[in-house]
């Protein structure tokens, strides 16, 4: 079998059937990233010894016959906004650069607990602000198909891994399309569940009231499979959700005989490129073919989805990294200061990059005294409206069907003079996250570069599994999940 | 539209040397405009929205949970003692 064509299934059935051993796996993995992920920029930082005494532990517990968790031997990567004790996380930052966590995060020990495999840690922009991975302190993560352009943000690196082959399934973070985004740019599977169906705890925190954990994978089972395990109430994140979390496996298979799929119109505008367009609509077409009934929808304020975003994730970015005080833990400045005040605005200022300073001036602007109502709670009531557009939505179909990305992969460089710009590429997936909705990209073909155009789905909330069915049903019958990235993946 | 920029910074415990300040301010005030497209919008009997999925706030019992050692709190700080983090002399 081919290394990066395996799915979740073919390693627990090469194990079951004894043909290999998770410290082989773990092993021979990490040798083939280590050859390889210089040209990328998929990893920050690998996990070479623990993971191998890890994988000797399960192979131990395989052998004598006791029982292994649901993901015992599986290589999963994690982006590095994601704690995992003992193994540094950066969040692609100077300021975090020798951050150790005493702890794990919650989607960190559940993975564990199911005997995953942790390889490493993947590449992402810095504390998940941006669209490219080009504000990573470690340097860009690349994209697969075309090593000149961009694999898409923040979760670059954890839709790259995939596409290259070096592990089927990986862990990302959403808090505006860092999920959706590049696993479009990138040619995978990637969603962001409802908001609070996956646990926060030990996660770097960007916009609490936005951010989601959620599974990137070759193929949309095996992202199902990992979304089972990490799902459900935390008693460590309040705002975590206490319903019953369903088997999103069971989901698979369903079909879309009778599905009402809503089709946007306002996510088919300018801007869109021609070929995004054209291999969305073939996709509908296909889907409507197969039994599906296509109702033409309308989302009024999304234009005003982005302006809205950008007041409210950095109002709350601004003040989730007033942490950073270079006292308990991050970069302290070396240079001599005389007060408490300089030591953490000289830490601050020489621990941050570009894009997270500007994010925090914005935030703490907009939160600012005499701005706050302006800005703020106006966004805030903005968001209102997002959401409402989204009910009246749902009272006509089951599903939306939309473009995720507006473009393919942009060439490394190309927006970052202009940070508006880059901003204005979040417009067709910020507005799902805004109303806290499930949501998933999916390939759906390529433009004439051969670059991933990605097809992405919107359901209501708490309905991840019709997000399962409808994605499952799509790739069962095409091949763009299985197209190999300048063979990358052999 | 121009951000009293220095104030902020200040605010946010960050220094910016002259050359970010004059790239931060354009940009900043580019973002700034684009957001005013808000004010198109009659919103005066809207509620605003903080979090998408309203659910009541979970209590748990209140109760002593385990927590790390100290050892393990000091473990990432850039300078610390016996028990402590230490910072400059503040009084």
């Amino acid at each position: 079998m081919e290394f990066g064509r395996r799915t979740i299934a073919d390693y627990l059935r090469a194990y079951d059937e004894g043909q290999v051993m998770a410290q082989s796996v773990a092993q021979t993995t990490l040798d083939h990233i280590a050859s390889v992920d210089d040209r990328l920029g998929a990893w920050i930082t690998l996990n070479t010894e623990q993971v191998l005494e890890d994988a000797a532990a399960i192979d131990k517990r395989r052998r004598e016959g006791n029982p292994v968790g649901s993901l015992a031997g599986v290589p999963v990567g994690l982006k590095d906004m994601i704690c995992t004790k003992g193994l540094r996380t950066t969040a692609a930052s100077k300021m975090l650069t020798d951050f150790i966590p005493p702890y794990d995060a919650t989607v960190t020990a559940k993975l564990r607990q199911a005997d995953a495999l942790i390889l490493g840690k993947l590449n992402q922009d810095e504390f998940g602000f941006g669209s490219s991975n080009e504000s990573s302190v470690f340097g860009p993560c690349r994209n697969p198909y075309d090593r000149k352009r961009v694999a898409g943000g923040s979760s670059g690196g954890s839709a790259a891994a995939i596409a290259a082959g070096h592990c089927p399934v990986t862990l990302g973070t959403d808090t505006g399309g860092s999920i959706r985004q590049p696993a479009s740019l990138c040619g995978v599977f990637g969603i962001k569940p409802t908001y609070g169906r996956v646990s926060r705890y030990g996660v770097v925190s960007f916009a609490s009231s936005l951010d989601q954990v959620g599974p990137l994978g070759r193929t949309v089972g095996d992202a199902a499979r990992v979304l089972d395990v990490i799902s459900g109430h935390d008693d460590k994140d309040s705002t975590s959700l206490q319903f019953d979390v369903p088997n999103f496996q069971a989901a698979l298979g369903r079909g879309v005989d009778g599905l009402r799929v809503g089709v946007p119109k306002e996510y088919f505008q300018e801007g869109l490129a021609p070929a995004v367009e054209k291999h969305v609509r073939d996709a509908l077409a296909f889907i409507e073919q197969s039994g599906a009934t296509l109702v033409p929808i309308s989302l009024d304020h999304t234009k005003y989805a982005v302006a809205t975003y950008y007041v409210l994730a950095t109002a709350e970015a601004s003040s989730n990294l007033g942490r950073y005080d270079g006292v308990r833990y991050g970069h302290r400045t070396g240079t001599s200061v005389d007060s408490l005040e300089d030591l953490i605005a000289r830490s601050r200022s020489e621990g941050f990059g570009d894009e997270v300073k500007r994010r925090i001036i914005l935030g703490t602007y907009v939160l600012s005294s005499g701005y706050y109502d302006a800005y703020y709670l106006k966004a805030q009531k903005v968001r209102t409206l997002i959401k409402r557009d989204f009910e009246q939505a749902f009272s006509q179909c089951d599903i939306i069907a939309a473009p995720t990305s507006p473009v393919t992969a942009f060439p490394l460089g190309d927006h970052l003079d202009d940070p508006l710009k880059m901003y204005l590429m979040d417009i067709l997936t910020i507005p799902a996250s805004l109303a806290g909705l499930p949501c998933a990209s999916q390939p759906c073909g390529f433009d004439s570069e051969g670059l991933p155009i990605g097809l992405q789905w919107i359901a209501p909330p708490l309905q991840e599994e019709r997000i399962f069915q409808a994605a499952h049903f799509f790739e069962s019958k095409t091949e763009h999940h299985l197209r190999d990235p300048q063979g990358e993946t052999s | 539209m121009d951000i009293e920029l220095a104030g902020i910074a200040r605010l946010a415990r960050l220094e910016l040397t002259d050359e970010e300040a004059k790239r931060m301010g354009g940009q900043l005030s580019a973002i700034l405009s684009y957001v005013s497209t808000l004010d198109a919008l009659d919103t005066e009997t809207v509620e605003p929205t903080s979090h998408a999925i309203a659910v009541p706030t979970p209590h748990r019992a209140d109760e002593v949970g385990n927590h790390l050692p100290l050892e393990e709190v000091l473990s990432n700080a850039p300078k610390h003692d016996n028990d402590s983090f230490v910072v400059p002399k503040v009084v």
